[in-house]
């Protein structure tokens, strides 16, 4: 009966990761406008916009190849599956212990593989200068990323990501100093995976600085839903990371009445809320970098993550 | 099986096989009977291998041949099976893909013979129990391969390739005399036993180590001697290609595993952080130096020595932690290093098996000249997908679970109590995770550029699908790397001996665990299970086809690309290798590689070309080789007058070198 129900919980989170994410885009959305004093798109707008491009024909290229209609399904199972393996608002899920959090931003790796590949696929210029510094930004931004889990695990004893959060939400975590260090790298390499500003910007695509539209750019119908559903369930779980790692507070434990998961949803929303209000906030007061300043942000992200990691390796103090 | 018959049939038949080379190498079906002989023999070489590893006793035998007081001993304990087993795995799959690519070898007298002799000269090195025969074998595998990088030998390249092959092979194995010699001391025991029954002073062990280090390490192309590799791997025919880059360094890997974890006793407490330091900068400067080439097959022996890296940090932690007692520890690093040492063997023999069809459907290997080779041959662009998904450390394939044991390994040293080290795993893992990602890209480039886009030459146009031969050896190696990813418990527990051959323990077993998961130290520490990962992500793959036929419009229309508009037809203005690499050569190539772009641009009004001029260095030559060249000739040109003395000057010399080794014997302490 206890597996049933973990299954369930299990199956609940990803359709609740996939339920959540367009509305915490839109949210972003709106909020920018609203800081603007732009009346801007309703908060659904991105449910709409999936719709309409779902019931729109697909225009392929005359020279793309099977890689290319492949690729969206690839990056959505991908991005799908490791946002389910995040906490959001219950803990010790059942299929957490398939994956720990390497395994997590691996999977993420996979996807952006095959997106760089579909940028080369037509043969466009758009498609080569996407991919080839989406490539390079990932370079820097995967060791940034496997150096904050590095620290994340020293300090917990474990890479499980359900672990993690139960051991950073008790009281003898405390402040550390490779903590504080490890959560401005992970914002920032957030920041650059998740391509916002000052990395790139997600509201256009006729930007010579851009990097993840002009991927896409060949895209369009169902193709280009399934990628826009995937860079947004990107960003919820990039938010839900941050959330559980740092805000660990709220998540249901395996094992409490329904109406404790039901409390669990309820503040997993309101993480998701004020994350995505202080993601429009940053984004509304910074300009967007040119293309070979961002290495050098990441290079920042990569040595505070080395730092942390140092230090949790000097003394188990800091 | 035993090691008699063991060595004795790879021995007859390999011999039999290359004497009867020589002769079939005229006929037209010649190569295919070499090619499915020796396919043959090497399955039966792993298969014996295998059942070696799985009885699991240490087997020996003498046989009166050789030194005088040592013969020649053999032996197939648990670490040599299972290099045995990896050696004729990939042998066996690098014969039949030559069945069907071997055929169009021009001169097949100078493949056929030597191709059977290397097999045989990576076998013995593995079996041998005793210095000579170690050496003897080792240098046997070097000339038979050096005999076959130089197939093509009217062109220039290939011959500079071979030259510096020999050089440095020769440099190798002088300082594996060097250092046997050490190891065996004044006695002169050179059977491993009485190596192994040799009390050796912490001086002579470090000595010891670091001869066999570089020994080995110039063969498996650790940075900074890596230079002859990517030019030797290159130019020899792509089958003997992959068994170079996926198994001759994997040869070499066995034998520092052998001197460094067996014969010498103890580690020291640094060797540990000299040897994970040098794999951490091999892995980053290798896969940088991959970035930058158009060759493909340059490119990938360049990823080989990013893999060999990735190795000997895994050796490399595995020596620091048996320094402190960590034996759990240890037996968790060493598995990684053996993982992925089996991994590199399986994708890098499939990528160059790939490369070669590529280089036989279009004749040039220069990815510049290729493009959307994904039409015209699509089993192969494929099968080279998977190998470079597999090789970019990506789940669920096989690179990932051996860089993910190395990454738990790392999280191990912590507890490690010695403050070099504390500093320097940090450091090596950081390199290990930029060198996994610049893998990525440097595999989405050797993938994208060729076969994806549209095609760049007349001759990429007019390519055609490989042979069926070929493509079979490819698909197994394909499901080799999907298999050990999505099942790397049972690889763990194959190589569990082997591991505990190596530092005395053993990681606990896997394949017991229920849904096959892997528990590398306690559950609740880290676990990691690639089959239900890839059951999850195929349902997910699933559901979304599903899901969208079902919601969608599934009406498809092709027309031209929309480029933002300006679509322009020319394949010049597709990104070329180059230009994909442009970003990354510009954050890593200024420093490593001094790379300088100059842009010449015509003022307006001007009508000429605009021109970008890129430079690079490679550092690496012009500080550790070109001097030693230089130093050479020039020790040369003074040595000249030497040549051409009297008769009475030659025997005042002879007689002066006497009085000096008398001098010398005299006073040996």
């Amino acid at each position: 009966m206890a597996v049933i129900f973990d299954f369930i919980v299990q199956g609940v989170q990803m359709f609740v990761v996939l339920a959540f994410a367009p509305l915490l885009t839109g949210f972003v959305r709106v909020v920018k406008a609203r800081l603007l004093r732009r009346r801007g798109p309703p908060l659904l707008q991105p449910y709409s916009d999936l719709a309409r491009l779902l019931g729109k024909e697909v225009v392929l290229a005359e020279n793309a190849s099977w890689l290319f209609r492949v690729t969206p399904y690839m990056i959505f199972a991908a991005t799908w599956v490791a946002a389910a393996l995040v906490p959001t608002f219950a803990g010790g899920l059942i299929f957490s212990w398939s994956a720990d959090l390497i395994a997590i931003i691996a999977l993420l790796a996979s996807a952006r593989f095959f997106l760089a590949l579909a940028g080369l696929d037509i043969g466009t210029s758009f498609g080569g200068i996407g991919s080839s510094r989406e490539v390079m930004f990932a370079s820097l931004a995967e060791p940034a990323m496997i150096m904050i889990v590095f620290t994340l695990a020293l300090i917990a004893g474990s890479t499980q990501l359900s672990t993690i959060a139960q051991i950073m939400a008790l009281p003898e975590v405390g402040l550390r100093v490779s903590l504080g260090l490890a959560l401005v790298a992970l914002i920032l390499v957030a920041i650059a995976e998740n391509a916002r500003i000052p990395v790139d910007n997600p509201a256009t695509h006729l930007e010579l600085t851009m990097v993840h539209e002009a991927m896409v750019l060949e895209y369009s119908g169902r193709h280009l839903a399934l990628i826009e559903l995937a860079s947004m369930l990107k960003l919820l779980l990039y938010v839900s990371l941050i959330a559980c790692l740092f805000v660990p507070w709220g998540i249901a434990e395996p094992g409490v009445a329904p109406s404790g998961f039901l409390a669990g949803l309820a503040i997993y929303v309101l993480k998701l809320a004020v994350g995505g209000a202080l993601l429009g906030l940053f984004e509304t007061s910074i300009a967007k970098m040119r293309v070979f300043r961002v290495p050098e942000l990441l290079g920042v992200a990569l040595m505070l993550g080395l730092l942390a990691t140092l230090f949790r390796f000097v003394s188990g103090s800091f | 099986m035993n090691v008699e018959f063991h060595a004795g049939f790879l021995l007859f038949s390999l011999l039999a096989l290359a004497a009867a080379a020589i002769p079939l190498a005229r006929v037209p079906r010649g190569p295919v009977i070499i090619y499915g002989a020796a396919a043959a023999i090497a399955a039966v070489a792993a298969l014996s291998g295998a059942i070696a590893a799985a009885r699991g006793i240490p087997l020996q035998v003498r046989l009166p041949l050789g030194l005088p007081a040592v013969g020649v001993r053999l032996q197939l304990d648990a670490l040599s099976s299972i290099f045995v087993l990896i050696v004729n795995l990939a042998a066996t799959l690098a014969s039949l893909y030559a069945v069907g690519y071997g055929r169009h070898e021009q001169e097949q007298g100078r493949v056929l013979p030597f191709y059977c002799l290397f097999l045989l000269g990576m076998n013995l090195v593995l079996i041998a129990d005793d210095a000579f025969t170690f050496l003897v074998a080792w240098e046997f595998m070097s000339l038979s391969s050096w005999a076959l990088v130089l197939v093509q030998h009217r062109d220039d390249v290939n011959r500079n390739a071979g030259f510096l092959y020999l050089s440095m092979a020769a440099f190798g194995t002088i300082t594996l005399l060097f250092a046997f010699g050490v190891l065996a001391g004044s006695a002169g025991g050179y059977a491993f036993a009485d190596i192994r029954a040799h009390e050796l002073g912490r001086l002579s062990a470090a000595f010891a180590l670091v001869l066999a280090l570089i020994g080995t390490g110039s063969k498996a192309g650790l940075v900074p001697l890596h230079a002859w590799l990517p030019p030797a791997h290159s130019a020899a025919p792509s089958h003997v290609s992959a068994l170079m880059s996926g198994v001759m360094t994997k040869v070499a890997v066995y034998g520092f595993v052998r001197i460094a974890f067996d014969l010498l006793g103890p580690p020291d407490w640094w060797w540990g952080t000299l040897v994970l330091s040098i794999g951490g900068i091999t892995a980053a400067v290798g896969i940088l130096y991959a970035l930058m080439q158009d060759d493909l097959k340059r490119l990938l022996a360049y990823s080989s020595v990013e893999n060999i890296g990735v190795i000997f940090v895994g050796l490399g932690l595995a020596l620091a932690f048996e320094a402190y007692d960590m034996r759990a520890a240890a037996a968790l690093a060493a598995t990684a290093a053996l993982f992925h040492a089996f991994n590199h063997s399986v994708f890098k023999s499939l990528l160059f098996f790939g490369a070669g069809a590529v280089q036989h459907a279009t004749g040039t290997r220069s990815m510049a000249n290729l493009g959307g080779l994904i039409h015209k041959m699509p089993a192969t662009a494929f099968l080279f997908l998977v190998g470079s998904f597999a090789i970019s450390a990506l789940p669920p394939f096989n690179g990932f679970a051996s860089e993910w044991l190395a990454f738990q390994a790392i999280l191990l040293s912590p507890e490690v109590p010695d403050w070099g080290l504390k500093f320097a795993v940090p450091a090596v893992g950081a390199l290990l995770a930029l060198s996994a990602a610049l893998a990525a890209a440097c595999f989405v480039r050797a993938f994208g550029i060729p076969f994806l886009g549209r095609p760049r030459t007349a001759a990429a146009e007019q390519a055609h699908e490989a042979d069926r031969f070929s493509l079979s050896a490819m698909g197994a190696l394909a499901m080799l790397c999907l298999l050990a990813g999505i099942l790397p418990g049972i690889v763990i527990d194959v190589l569990a001996p082997a591991v505990n051959s190596m530092v005395g323990a053993r990681m606990p077993v896997q394949s017991a665990l229920p849904w096959l998961t892997i528990v590398p130290i306690a559950e609740s520490r880290s676990s990691y299970n690639g089959l239900i990962l890839f059951v999850f992500i195929v349902l997910a793959a699933y559901f979304s086809v599903y899901a969208i036929h079902w919601l969608a419009s599934d009406k498809v229309r092709r027309g031209p690309a929309w480029d933002c508009g300006f679509p322009d037809p020319r394949p010049q203005t597709q990104y070329t290798a180059s230009s994909f690499a442009q970003p990354i050569r510009r954050v890593y190539g200024a420093l490593i590689f001094r790379a300088r772009e100059i842009v010449d641009m015509p003022p307006p009004g001007d009508l000429r070309a605009a021109r970008l001029t890129v430079t690079m260095r490679d550092l690496v030559w012009e500080w550790f080789y070109a001097p030693v060249a230089v130093g050479v000739l020039r020790t040369a040109d003074r040595m000249n007058p030497l040549q051409f003395q009297t008769i009475r000057r030659y025997l005042a010399f002879v007689f002066l070198a006497l009085v000096l080794l008398l001098t010398v014997i005299a006073l040996w302490p």
